[in-house]
């Protein structure tokens, strides 16, 4: 067999990797998005959409489920009825697998499973890798093979199908969530020949001849009593005996096809070692790196990858470990609390244990076997470690169930390592780039990686990391170029290429910390070579100096600008890293990147590439070494991260997390039980607006309306005593209040200019124009850097003011309720973001008295993701309090507190009546009968509460101790379920339809942006048809569901649909009369998103258009109205005035169908026309004599 | 009864063409515009400006908020094959020329000098018969002579002309100080034929938002005065064939333009209002009208009542004067 044919060398990622193989030999792919997997699901569905067949000319069928569970159980079916099926997960989506996992495994169906493994959450969510996913499915029977590098993914996606097709045993093929799912690397690419020669189409037809059909009928999936069941369990046992067998027999006829060698268990390093490391994932990659270094240097050291996990061969498994090692480290990357020992370290012990009872042991002695923990939800693990761990094991009393990487200050599980040691040749060019999301550095480094990876000899790897928010979000990539494969399975962390391609990062990061001494540094300034020394912070200049690092400026703006590429600087940095850098000749290197920007743009047109041409040319006329002067001149030092004003668990925790530096944070800094504080977001300023609005009093018509849409809480209205103007600032604007509620008080609009996004939304929707300027609103955007310092000490001042007195305020009004003080507040969703409006009313309204259960997705997210949390607390500490249970299960999370808040409440009531002999029966029977119904009643009731504690205080019986542990409970609560479509349309329906239908007092806020956000854009059954989504690459063919009438149904239930850019005043009241309903309540709010492909500074208008065009219908179903013996359904917009056309061709969503299937865009175009008619016509019908605005 | 006439070289079964506009967005629509009686078709125009600018909008909201947060590298699918070029609008022309009897006259917006000219041969090579020049530039710079906005219309008929083989016809504006010795011009530079006139889609101010929004008024059958009366006067001064276009509603209206000395008229508020079945109604009306008054044909009329056909030629050229005149003579 030819191995070394001219195979295809491509430079891509772990999830494209696996996804090529699995869409080539499979017929029917089911799948669901999770990070880190979705990408494995949107290839499938992309090259489906574009007509790529299989290995046997079909084009495989791809079908998103509405959870992992139906995804497995839709593979179960097709497998049953003798497709070949394949999905894709990670985490909680392979845990909601396994039930069905059994049943595959138990029926003996091949199957290969391909999991991005990932962390699943415990006392928090976590996207990273780790191995606590697949350890929990490894009873199922599934076999489970590890690939550690992208080239394995590949390699092991065609292995295990074809190990799965002859051992009949179901497979999943796993990897490391975003080390190697993300990682870009260059391999060679399978062809179809190889996988012609690796699968037997003899086996595809005996698994079809096993299937279900009529013609010769079956009866599979019986119940069986406890007589057979035992020994039909039993009967499998020879399948699992011979599955490693076939794996190895696969491998083996793999190598003879391809030249790769794999075998169960793979052993390298001495073969006389003494010590050894057994271990599977991207972590053996680095070991082997450290093994391979240290034996070079005399050590006698090994490492035993583990391939095939289960079935586990002790046989094969003893037989690669050298007779000489004395010492075993078992490497785990999983907790499991309680346990003897890791998964992998007990099935070694096990191993190793029962060969030496059986006199099989093929060792000199029996060894010392010790296991510990690494790299935990994507923990770096670097050779350092390695080689602690090493030296570890050296000692004659090592640590066992050890930790590494961490510091483990309460357990002392850590084991010591130096973090200077290195294996990196000098022969590989190592680069780190630190970037904005916004400015485009991912994307070329990911260019740049593919130009080296496939027009050099050089191999390239690529990886990279983002922090947590989704607007002005840093990104660092780390890049490896070199003459050999790269192993280095870890973050760079000794550079000789560094590039700032943001300014502000200088006073942020220590940006050169890792640059090695004579490394190059690149930074976009906007300073030149000349002036440029003399702006940088003290750090940068000494580390310049002390490291001796050849140091070149452009302003990548000012080429960009002149060049028209606008904001874009992706091309322009990528051009000067290929000038300096030395990976490639500068002219080879220049003609590479031009022909990168033909094939990338090649179908967008002629004038894109005419730009990035001319960047690129003027770049190179842009770029400047700097003369590095003798001395550090600079007096500029970095600020603090956060005020010195802050709470000490912010300045000594929080604000290491904000400046990169968690990986530094002993155990003890972090709750044992994943407990924060809340009001932590107000530290962290982000100052990521270029330009923020600028009040123009004297415009101002004080609707308050810009104060209603901020995404950020970011601008704020109060009205006040004209007494606290006293010491304000000079430049703080103040006017008379207009109206008669507030007479003879002040009025102020205020922006946070440093929380600020630019997202200019309040812009966009005030509603007042100068009258003899158009143009200037009364809030117009202005450069922010001048007016920091003002702004800054304006809001301070600003936030001092008292609060306005809640049983003052007009709550149903628009100007009146955002008088409340956001309680949600500087979060770092999208900028413009459409959800946050609807979550901060809620904190405004009822957020010093609200629990709130939140799906996971977005809004769990820029809820929940630390460092900080938008959710804070007002004056007397009161503030809404949030949890995340999972994705699913919201509904039920939030059900589950409201039972307890009754029964407290009926528990506290019972008590109050018992203990009213010491409380008195005036207070007994006010807290009994108390009207809570409005500000006023809750504040009274919250005075009767504090006078009972202070009464119950003080005596002591068990039945007062228990009433002071709940009479909080007696103030109303009010409970918030909050999540996105994808939980309340699919994945969570079930939960929410049983929770609207328990009759029960909770509020279901649906933010419905129309398909998953937060991991992508996928598409929901909330998608509107003719939309293109992920997993919907050709356009919805299908209606979105109507989530309002299925709730309405029921008629028990209030339900709203509201559209705050549209109707804001009809938004206001749904959120009231929801929260005021004694009942279930669910608001289905439409949030335009980011993924819509729209303009976010005009978010609101497409809200405005979507309801114009009857896209989205406002209405109210209150079932209280049945009562007063009127229609509960009342519509709020009008009968739709403009096609629907005016809406879509205003969203990218839409508008990209037209591009890429116009004949099926005019058909679904149509079709949906028709969804907009026909639901206008039943909703009319429904609200007859009911309607409040819809007339004509 | 004759009712053929020729415009650009073809020859066409009557008068009435259909102008640039959405009534050849579609196959249907101008199969349905064919079958009514429409002699030939000028398609909507393809405006590079606003494939340049869908082409950059299109790319950036694509990239919007990618590779920023690793749970959402991107946003949408890759889509690999789309068409954002003007290839859309080609393949119209192409199934139009396949599946229409009738001469199919492509129109082009142009914002630089590559894309008059690649997409005008784009055109052609699509199998259009003629191509319409939609010239049309607001001259806001102040700095900016008469002569130099003149120029550039030439320099684009230039261009096109000597890339192309098909006629080409220019659509012009009446806003030009010399508009007789600017259609000269148009007619030295080879245009084949002259459209008067580009009828331009005026801003308005909307009282409620305090914004101004483009907003599209249907012609009235008074729009028709501005281009019969330079009709007239250009009937025979210039090579180039003259179609009239603005306001054109009823049969009358036709005769009226093809007196005043136009090869075609073209129309669009009218059949907008009332449907393709207009044309058929306004052919029947004028072969009534040219029995009555005993026509044979259209080029009979042709000129007839142009500058060069009067009496008093200056009808033409003091309007606004002339009963007072002619009552003082």
């Amino acid at each position: 067999m030819d191995t070394k044919k001219n195979r295809t060398m491509v430079t891509i990622d772990g999830n494209e990797a696996a996804a090529y193989v699995a869409h080539k030999l499979n017929e029917v792919i089911a799948i669901y998005p999770i990070t880190p997997s979705s990408p494995m699901g949107e290839w499938s569905d992309e090259w489906s959409a574009l007509g790529r067949k299989n290995l046997w000319g079909t084009i495989p069928q791809v079908v998103e489920m509405q959870s992992e569970g139906g995804a497995a159980g839709a593979v179960h079916g097709a497998l049953q009825t003798g497709a070949l099926s394949t999905t894709f997960t990670s985490a909680q989506g392979l845990l909601l697998m396994i039930p069905n996992m059994f049943k595959i495994a138990g029926e003996l169906t091949p199957t290969v499973f391909h999991i991005a493994a990932r962390t699943v959450a415990t006392h928090a969510l976590s996207i990273f890798g780790e191995h606590s996913d697949v350890y929990a499915a490894r009873s199922t029977g599934f076999a489970m093979l590890a690939s550690n590098s992208i080239q394995e993914i590949m390699d092991f996606a065609l292995i295990s199908q074809a190990a799965t097709l002859e051992a009949r045993v179901p497979f999943m093929h796993f990897f490391d969530g975003f080390r190697s799912s993300h990682e870009v690397m260059k391999i060679e690419q399978l062809d179809e020949s190889d996988m012609r020669v690796m699968i037997d189409d003899e086996l595809i037809r005996a698994h079809r001849k096993r299937a279900m059909s009529p013609e010769h009928p079956v009866l599979r999936g019986t119940a069986q009593n406890p007589d057979v069941y035992f020994q039909a369990r039993e009967t499998v046992n020879p399948f699992y005996d011979a599955c490693p067998g076939i794996v190895q027999k696969v491998m083996d006829k793999f190598e003879n096809v391809v030249g790769r060698k794999y075998k169960l268990f793979q052993y390298c390093g001495a073969p006389n070692a003494d010590r050894i490391i057994i271990m599977m994932g991207s972590g053996a990659e680095t070991v082997q790196e450290t093994v391979e270094y240290l034996n070079a240097r005399g050590e006698k050291i090994g490492l035993l990858k583990v391939r095939l996990y289960r079935p586990f061969s002790v046989e094969h498994f003893l037989n690669e470990i050298p007779k000489t090692v004395k010492t075993i480290v078992v490497l785990d990357r999983t907790k499991e609390p309680g346990a003897t020992a890791e998964p992998l370290h007990l099935d070694v012990i096990t191993a190793i244990s029962e060969a030496f009872t059986n006199g099989k042991l093929p060792l000199q002695a029996y060894p010392r076997i010790i296991g510990g923990r690494y790299g935990l939800s994507s923990k770096e693990f670097t050779p350092a470690m390695v080689k602690g761990v090493f030296d570890e094991s050296k000692k004659s009393q090592p640590k066992n169930h050890f930790t590494i990487g961490i510091l483990d200050d309460i357990s002392k599980t850590s084991i010591d390592y130096d973090p200077s040691f290195t294996t990196e040749p000098d022969d590989v060019v190592r680069a780190i780039f630190y970037g904005l999301g916004a400015d485009g550095t991912v994307s070329a480094n990911k260019n740049s990686i593919k130009i080296i990876g496939e027009d050099t000899e050089f191999f390239a790897q690529g990886y990279f990391v983002y922090d947590s928010k989704k607007s002005g979000s840093t990104t660092t990539s780390h890049l490896r170029f070199g003459p050999r494969p790269v192993h280095s399975a870890y973050l760079i962390d000794k550079a000789s290429f560094m590039a700032c391609h943001q300014w502000f990062f200088l006073e942020k990061y220590d940006v050169l910390r890792s640059a090695i001494s004579g490394a190059t540094f690149l930074l976009n300034s906007l300073y030149g070579p000349e002036e440029v020394w003399g702006k940088l912070p003290r750090h940068i200049q000494k580390e310049i100096i002390e490291k001796r690092i050849k140091f070149y400026v452009i302003d990548a703006y000012k080429v960009a600008r002149q060049t028209g590429m606008g904001g874009r600087i992706n091309t322009i940095m990528q051009t000067c890293f290929f000038a300096i850098s030395g990976v490639l000749p500068k002219d080879e290197a220049i003609t590479a990147i031009k022909k990168s920007i033909e094939k990338t743009y090649g179908k967008k047109g002629a004038d894109i590439i005419t730009q990035n041409f001319e960047a690129v040319d003027q770049t190179l006329a842009n770029l400047f070494q700097v003369k590095i002067p003798n001395n550090v001149t600079s007096t500029i030092e970095m600020p603090p991260t956060v005020s010195e004003k802050a709470p000490s668990y912010v300045r000594e925790v929080l604000a290491k997390i904000i400046t990169n530096d968690g990986d530094s944070l002993p155990v003890s800094t972090m709750p044992v039980d994943g407990t924060f504080p809340t009001a932590t977001a107000q530290w962290e300023k982000r100052n990521i607006a270029l330009e923020i609005p600028v009040w123009e009093a004297e415009i101002c018509i004080q609707c308050n309306k810009c104060v209603m849409v901020c995404p950020h809480a970011a601008i704020r209205a109060k009205v006040y005593d004209p007494k606290e103007l006293a010491n304000a600032p000079s430049t703080f604007k103040s006017v008379d209040f207009k109206g008669v509620e507030y007479k003879g008080m002040k009025y102020t609009i205020q922006i946070a200019p440093e929380d600020c996004t630019e997202c200019g939304l309040c812009v966009d929707f005030c509603p007042a124009k100068s009258k003899s300027e158009a143009k200037i609103k009364a809030i117009n955007m202005k450069s922010q850097p001048p007016i920091r310092e003002s702004e800054r000490a304006n809001y301070d001042f600003f936030l001092a003011i008292p609060e306005v007195d809640r049983r003052t305020v007009k709550v149903d009004t628009i100007k009146g309720s955002q008088f409340l003080q956001p309680l949600f507040e500087y979060s770092g969703a999208c900028a413009g973001c459409g959800e946050t409006p609807y979550v901060k009313l809620v904190s405004q309204l009822f957020g010093d008295r609200a629990i709130i259960a939140n799906a996971t997705g977005c809004s769990s997210i820029y809820g929940g993701n630390l460092p900080t949390t938008p959710w804070s607390i007002n004056n007397d500490g009161r503030g809404p309090t949030w949890s995340n249970s999972l994705f699913e299960d919201n509904a039920e999370f939030g059900l589950g507190m409201r039972l307890t808040i009754d029964k407290h409440t009926e528990m506290a009531k019972e008590l109050v009546i018992n203990l009213s002999g010491e409380i008195g029966d005036k207070l007994v029977n006010d807290i009994m009968n108390a009207d809570q119904s409005n500000e006023a009643g809750i504040y009274d009731q919250r005075e009767r509460v504090k006078l009972l504690k202070e009464k119950i205080s003080t005596v002591n019986t068990p039945e007062a101790k228990s009433l002071l542990s709940i009479c909080d409970n007696l103030v109303k609560r009010s409970i918030w379920i909050i999540g996105g479509d994808g939980w309340a349309y699919d994945i969570g329906y079930g939960g929410l339809d049983h929770v609207i239908a328990s009759g029960k007092n909770v509020n279901i806020l649906v933010l419905d942006t129309e398909v998953y956000s937060n991991t992508g854009g996928q598409m929901s059954k909330a998608t509107a048809r003719s939309a293109i989504a992920k997993f919907a690459a050709n356009g919805k063919p299908t209606a979105k569901k109507d989530l309002g009438m299925l709730a309405m149904a029921y008629g028990n239930v209030y339900v709203a649909s509201v559209a705050m850019g549209s109707n804001d005043l009809q938004t206001l009241r749904a959120f009231l009369e929801a929260e005021a309903y004694d009942g279930p309540s669910i608001i289905i709010a439409y949030s335009h998103c980011i993924a819509h492909g729209i303009n976010m500074t005009k978010g609101m208008q497409n809200q405005k258009l979507a309801v114009d065009t009857g896209y989205w219908s406002l209405y109210r179903y209150n079932p209280m109205l049945v009562k007063e013996g009127k229609n509960p359904l009342r519509l709020d917009s009008k009968e739709p005035k403009l096609p629907l056309k005016e809406f879509t061709s205003m969203e990218t969503r839409f508008k990209m169908l037209e591009k890429s299937y116009p004949e099926r865009a005019k058909a679904l175009g149509v079709l949906a026309q028709n969804d907009v008619n026909a639901r206008w016509k039943i909703y009319e019908h429904l609200a007859q004599d009911g309607n409040s605005e819809n007339k004509k | 009864m004759d009712l053929t006439t020729s415009y650009l070289g073809l020859k066409l079964k009557n008068p009435i063409v259909p102008s640039a506009s959405p009534l050849s967005y579609t196959l249907e629509s101008m199969k349905q515009l064919e079958d009514a009686g429409a002699s030939a078709i000028v398609m909507f125009s393809l405006f590079e400006e606003q494939i340049v600018h869908e082409t950059s909008e299109l790319l950036h909201y694509l990239s919007q908020g990618t590779e920023s947060y690793a749970e959402a590298l991107s946003y949408f699918p890759d889509v690999q094959q789309y068409n954002l070029g003007p290839e859309e609008y080609i393949d119209l022309i192409y199934k139009a020329k396949k599946s229409l009897e009738i001469p199919v006259i492509g129109s082009l917006n142009g914002a630089s000098v590559g894309g008059w000219v690649n997409y005008a041969k784009k055109i052609e090579e699509a199998g259009a018969d003629a191509l319409e020049l939609n010239i049309y530039y607001i001259p806001t710079d102040p700095s900016l002579s008469g002569s130099e906005i003149e120029n550039r219309y030439l320099k684009v008929l230039k261009m096109v002309k000597s890339t192309i083989k098909i006629p080409v016809a220019v659509k012009i504006s009446p806003f030009f100080s010399g508009l007789s010795h600017m259609a000269q011009q148009l007619d030295k530079e080879g245009a084949n034929g002259l459209v008067l006139f580009n009828r331009f889609y005026q801003p308005d101010i909307d009282l409620e938002t305090m914004e101004v929004r483009p907003s599209v008024i249907l012609s009235t059958p008074q729009a028709m005065r501005l281009p019969l009366r330079w009709i007239a006067i250009l009937f025979n001064k210039v090579k180039a064939n003259l179609a009239a276009t603005s306001g054109i509603h009823t049969a009358e209206d036709v005769l009226k333009m093809l007196m005043a000395g136009a090869d075609v008229t073209m129309m669009c508020s009218a059949i907008l209002k009332h449907g393709p079945e207009h044309i058929k109604n306004v052919l029947r009306d004028i072969e009534r009208w040219m029995t009555d008054n005993e026509y044979v044909s259209v080029t009979q009329m042709k000129g007839s009542m142009s500058q060069k056909s009067l009496a008093d030629p200056t009808a033409f050229e003091r309007a606004n004067y002339m009963k007072s005149l002619h009552s003082y003579k």
